[in-house]
């Protein structure tokens, strides 16, 4: 049998094989590459090996930018992750207990996740100028009022969805298990402390990565919300690399190198998740 | 015993009054904050029928008037000064160009979603059912593709697709087809190892050839699997923003979000009145679906998080 399908390469592997090369593997390839090189096309490039890693960070006009960066995304990321992750578990507690309705409040938490952040970006955007200008302020006076404010787009966005995750958990958790802590006369917190949250601990960490990754890598709400105003000092990481990329000339390679440690960096996270998730399975 | 009986059944029957007590404080608490969680989107569709003055000024409010100091005479006039119809969705459509940006998206996600299903569904079949290291590779490959970011490839890709002439709203679904190939890939990967090979093997014994095995026998057992990666899939290419930004004819070819920051640009300041008409617009289309296959999205997306 194994034969005869092997005989349908052209058509089973092929398109799929051809399409990836084309849209993923040839781009990433020669993304490496041009990392490597200065260059302004793909096609006009000059060997100058570990030289834009090293601008990167040494002195020059992109510097500060990129190191604010860093941390700034670092610092997001953790805010996120625990805003996301405590609210919806929060509000998955309280969708579990089987109360009247449930269904439709599932229904509005979700609803924000499926519109795109270009889209929510702007909704939130018109609230908060509308809001601050009774300040005389906007969202991008400051970096951490743009910081705080991508802080709630974000977490109205994804609560919703980590809620899901959260919901299908805590249904997975035996009955048994529950009524024999009832038993024995444990209390609401002690439930929750012992059973609920080691019991949850998949669901936690398949949680508390996806809004990891999710964090470091935001783009879009970024770009329509603040568009890294003011002066650039409220740009996460995919923005920076962005604007090195596309907003300064001559700093392509730097931008291809920043892109390529910010693979790694994001890379490691998948690897580290996928230690701890598997290492589980076998304990 | 029968005292006992008695006892836990009362027990058991005030802890369900209970219960229902806490319940239905719980449900109201969450009335008010599920209704406060959509408000943005509520004001966004009231706004969007006001006059761009008004919008701004005071999106949490229908009249400059206040009811009760004012008197509801005033409060009305000021109803009917602030709301002007559909002039902001006229302006908004004229603008974005908004109905061929609908189209352009529509268009890039069916068939993108439809080709990476078609694509990928047989790939992954053909992966798992002949064992050989470039199958072993190509898999190994889409698991490596999932964990890397747009940015790394952004530059690359925009210009080769440039140099193939992709972009178009045709060409860019080659574009989706090989992005998209990791997760799809995975997914179905992950589903054909479950399915038992016994029914495929008595398919081709009776004659089916592969692709007659795989297109009635494989293909409707994998339905469930099909339904999931097509939601995820199609979630994804619709919001999409960067990818049709670097790779289509920006001139000729706009998809919603690229549109809507648009809106943007061109003037340096944002028309608030076209705002809101393009956000209600580009949203209407998604809460219409979702109310339609809530169950499968919400089981899709469940799917796709626990595997991804």
């Amino acid at each position: 049998m194994e034969k005869t399908i092997k005989k349908y390469f052209p058509l089973f592997m092929l398109p799929t094989a051809i399409a990836f090369v084309i849209g993923f593997l040839a781009p990433f390839a020669y993304g490496v590459f041009l990392s490597f090189c200065k260059f302004t096309t793909v096609t006009n490039w000059k060997w100058v090996g570990l030289d834009n890693y090293i601008k990167m960070f040494s002195k020059g006009a992109d510097v500060d930018v990129f190191v604010h960066a860093l941390w700034y995304t670092s610092l997001f990321t953790v805010v996120t992750v625990l805003i996301i992750n405590i609210v919806a578990f929060a509000i998955a507690m309280v969708l579990t207990k089987g109360i009247a309705g449930t269904n439709l409040f599932r229904t509005a938490f979700f609803l924000p996740n499926l519109i795109g952040g270009i889209v929510l970006s702007y909704v939130w955007l018109m609230l908060f100028n509308s809001v601050l200008q009774n300040y005389h302020l906007t969202i991008t006076s400051s970096p951490w009022s743009a910081f705080w404010g991508l802080v709630i787009v974000v977490s109205w966005q994804q609560i919703g969805y980590m809620m899901i995750i959260y919901i299908a958990g805590i249904q997975n958790i035996p009955g048994e298990m529950i009524e024999a802590a009832k038993i024995d006369g444990a209390g609401r917190w002690q439930m929750l402390r012992y059973i609920t949250v080691p019991l949850l601990a998949p669901t936690i960490t398949i949680c508390t990565f996806l809004t990891l990754t999710n964090g470091f890598k935001l783009f879009d709400q970024n770009l329509a919300l603040t568009g890294g105003s003011p002066n650039r000092m409220s740009e996460l990481l995919a923005l920076n690399i962005y604007q090195t990329m596309y907003g300064m000339t001559g700093w392509q390679g730097v931008g291809q190198a920043k892109a390529v440690l910010f693979f790694l960096l994001v890379a490691a996270i998948a690897l580290i998740q996928n230690k701890i998730s598997t290492s589980r399975e076998v304990a | 015993m029968s005292r006992n009986t008695k006892k836990s059944a009362r027990s058991e029957s005030v802890s369900a009054v209970r219960r229902a007590k806490h319940g239905w404080i719980w449900t109201l608490i969450f009335a008010v904050i599920s209704l406060l969680w959509i408000s943005p989107l509520l004001i966004v569709l009231i706004n969007s029928f006001k006059r761009k003055a008004f919008i701004f000024k005071n999106p949490f409010s229908i009249s400059r008037y206040s009811l009760f100091a004012d008197g509801f005479e005033k409060w009305s006039k000021g109803i009917e000064k602030a709301f002007f119809g559909v002039q902001n969705y006229t302006n908004g459509i004229q603008r974005t160009n908004f109905w061929s940006a609908f189209g352009c998206s529509l268009f890039i996600t069916v068939f993108s979603v439809a080709a990476i299903l078609l694509f990928c569904s047989m790939t992954a079949w053909y992966v798992v059912r002949v064992k050989a290291a470039y199958t072993k590779l190509f898999y190994v490959l889409c698991l490596f593709s999932m964990i890397v970011p747009f940015q790394m490839v952004m530059f690359t890709l925009s210009k080769f697709a440039n140099m193939m002439h992709l972009g178009n709203p045709v060409g860019i679904i080659v574009v989706y087809l090989g992005f998209g190939a990791g997760l799809a890939v995975f997914m179905f990967t992950g589903f054909v190892k479950s399915i038992s090979i016994e029914i495929e093997e008595a398919a081709m014994i009776d004659g089916c050839t592969p692709v007659q095995t795989f297109f009635k026998v494989v293909l409707p057992i994998m339905k469930p699997t099909v339904v999931t990666v097509a939601i995820l899939e199609a979630m994804w290419v619709w919001n999409d923003y960067l990818l049709p930004y670097l790779v289509l004819d920006i001139n000729k070819y706009k998809t919603i979000p690229i549109a809507v920051q648009f809106l943007k640009q061109s003037h340096g300041t944002i028309d608030w009145g076209a705002m809101m008409a393009v956000l209600v617009l580009a949203i209407i289309p998604i809460v219409i679906l979702y109310i339609f296959a809530q169950k499968y999205i919400i089981e899709g997306v469940l799917a796709g998080a626990v595997k991804g």
